[in-house]
């Protein structure tokens, strides 16, 4: 019985009795279709990093279709000495995390800021200030890449510094859009009595709005971290020496320059682009129910 | 008309309980001024980091802008339409620009398809949802150049994908041929960026009514038929949005020409115009052509988006 093919039981059951089925009931063929177009697609996106593991821990880049497999011969950790000793990983590592950490930090202090003032409050200009929200998400970073450079590397100096490289991406306007989105289902009673009971504005936002909004910092962190965290072309373009580069750039230049000295390039390409991927893969799947499309949905759509 | 009638009748019994907002005076920066000092730091960011460098963007392309040293007046003539003539006339630019359209006819269709037929898929799925949405969505979490660096091993001349494909594999390889650098470009583009648009789809798959399945199941409907029948028009306003960020991110390639094919080779085969402006404008210090290019480009990105939002945005938002 499950031998059936798809097609034609699909086929089927545009034959059958109408009304017949109800919408849980769905046929076994439908069911088999549709895992096998999942499945498809879970291993075409999978299987890239499984690769990637498995290169990175051989010996001897080995393209072969065996070599897909791990191979107890072939297994070493060299690659990671060896990515270690050409970008010095724990430096750069110590980079994408500053940038990514000032990042979360102005992300979330002025956008629980904004956020709270958008939803609750009312003031001249609010009505500017979320259509700026908006129109800011569709402006093309590439655009501005040429005027910022010329702005914070030239005119600043901030070139090779930690707050040139932050600056560009200090407030994530996707993070303003959600904590609005948040404050917004608060009752703006609550907020009106605890103003009759005399507090201030800014107890009023610590105590009351921020506790009440917590699941949202946690989405935003998230979401902020993989921006700069993965971030290529800005900290490329603002960081000449090594030392200063977030591990990103540090890989990329890496591969850019490669092949040319390294024993097993791929090897310790692969083994570098572990240690990137690791922290954001990880901290995806750790706290993936926070991934929910709506806020993605609602962070693009406003 | 009747608004001024209500206004004036209104104002005239400023003591009416409910419909008396509009007379009650407020003060002028409004109920809660705070507001503006708690926006006032993400208003200055907006200023110095959207809308300054726009403006500057488009100054530097009308006129002869040259990188000098810090303090230094030097003269910066108003050169007109020179910097897009420049551009306009230099075949690599065009072979740029003729490559992102290339990559945009290969990724935004292929997008479109694959993440709404995957996520009415993972829509009804009901075992090891979990475990899809999070396989569907880890590429797009991880950095392009971590994967770039299995696309090289995968796709290199000896890599795997040859290996498998045997003699059918192209040569020059992939990434060094002038016909398929792109190609594998693109669909490198559209596997990283799919989760994000599966979870685009799989939202607005919430919002179609069960009601107008069911209909249609009524009136003999199959699931293919249901699929171009009730699916696909239900989740027009997030096929807009797709069409919308996939342009937009293509028009934006830089990191995968510039490490996968190694700088946009071979030979210009795969170069960018935001490779381009790099390389113009930061290398070889001409930020006042490199900042045409741009232009051009959001400009082309501008017509692309009218023109979608034309065919398939119908009058919905």
């Amino acid at each position: 019985m499950s031998e059936r093919t798809p097609g034609t039981s699909t086929g089927t059951i545009s034959t059958r009795a109408p009304g017949r089925r109800t919408t849980s009931g769905m046929s076994r063929g439908q069911n088999i279709l549709r895992g096998v177009v999942l499945t498809i697609g879970a291993v075409a996106f999978l299987f890239p990093f499984y690769y990637m593991i498995v290169g990175s821990l051989q010996k001897s880049p080995d393209t072969s279709i065996a070599g897909a497999f791990p191979n107890p011969a072939n297994l070493t950790l060299e690659n990671y000495a060896d990515i270690n000793s050409r970008v010095n990983l724990m430096q750069t590592l110590l980079n994408s995390g500053i940038f990514t950490g000032g990042v979360i930090l102005g992300t979330l202090v002025f956008g629980v800021l904004v956020g709270y003032a958008l939803a609750q409050l009312q003031w001249r200009g609010r009505g500017i200030t979320f259509a700026l929200v908006l129109l800011v998400q569709v402006v093309p970073f590439q655009l501005l890449m040429i005027p910022l450079y010329v702005m914070i590397a030239r005119d600043y100096g901030l070139a090779d510094n930690y707050l040139g490289m932050i600056l560009p991406f200090a407030i994530n306007s996707t993070a303003v859009i959600i904590f609005r989105q948040y404050f917004l289902q608060v009752p703006r009673e609550l907020f009106d009595a605890a103003r009759i009971d005399g507090a201030g504005e800014v107890v009023l936002l610590w105590r009351i709005a921020l506790p009440l909004v917590r699941p949202a910092l946690l989405t935003v962190v998230l979401l902020t971290f993989i921006g700069p965290w993965n971030e290529f072309l800005w900290p490329f373009l603002v960081t000449k020496p090594a030392s200063m580069q977030p591990l990103a750039v540090a890989l990329a230049n890496y591969i850019s320059t490669v092949a040319a000295s390294a024993a097993n390039p791929f090897g310790a390409v692969l083994a570098g682009a572990c240690v990137l991927a690791g922290p954001a893969v990880i901290l995806f799947i750790l706290f993936q129910r926070h991934f929910v499309s709506t806020d993605i949905g609602s962070g693009v759509k406003g | 008309m009747t608004v001024t009638a209500s206004r004036t009748s209104s104002a005239g019994s400023p003591n009416r309980a409910p419909g008396g907002r509009a007379t009650r005076r407020r003060p002028w920066l409004g109920r809660n001024p705070i507001g503006l000092l708690l926006s006032a730091p993400y208003l200055v960011f907006v200023i110095a980091v959207f809308a300054y460098p726009l403006v500057f963007a488009v100054y530097m392309a009308f006129h002869d802008y040259f990188f000098a040293a810090p303090g230094a007046q030097v003269d910066r003539p108003f050169v007109g339409l020179d910097n897009f003539q420049e551009v306009l006339s230099d075949p690599a630019v065009i072979r740029s620009f003729g490559n992102v359209g290339i990559f945009l006819l290969i990724n935004v269709p292929l997008t479109v398809v694959l993440s709404l037929v995957l996520a009415t898929a993972l829509n009804k799925a009901v075992r090891g949802r979990t475990f899809l949405r999070v396989a569907y969505y880890v590429p797009y979490v991880t950095a392009s150049v971590a994967v770039v660096g299995v696309w090289l091993f995968l796709f290199s001349g000896g890599g795997l994908v040859n290996q498998i494909l045997g003699p059918l594999a192209p040569d020059p390889s992939w990434l060094i041929s002038p016909t398929w650098a792109m190609p594998t470009i693109a669909l490198f583009v559209t596997w990283k960026q799919l989760g994000f648009y599966i979870l685009l789809y799989l939202a607005a798959l919430q919002s179609v009514s069960t009601e107008l399945y069911e209909a249609a199941s009524t009136d003999g409907a199959g699931a293919i038929r249901k699929f171009f029948s009730v699916t696909i028009p239900g989740v027009r306003p997030a096929t807009v949005l797709v069409l919308l960020l996939s342009t937009v991110t293509g028009a934006n390639l830089f990191t995968e020409p510039y490490l996968l094919t190694g700088g946009g080779g071979p030979n210009g085969a795969s170069t960018s115009p935001v490779l381009l402006m790099y390389q113009k404008g930061i290398e070889q210090g001409n930020p006042d052509t490199a900042s045409a290019i741009g232009i051009i480009l959001v400009i082309g990105v501008l017509i692309l988006a009218f023109i979608q939002r034309k065919v398939a945005g119908g009058d919905e938002s």
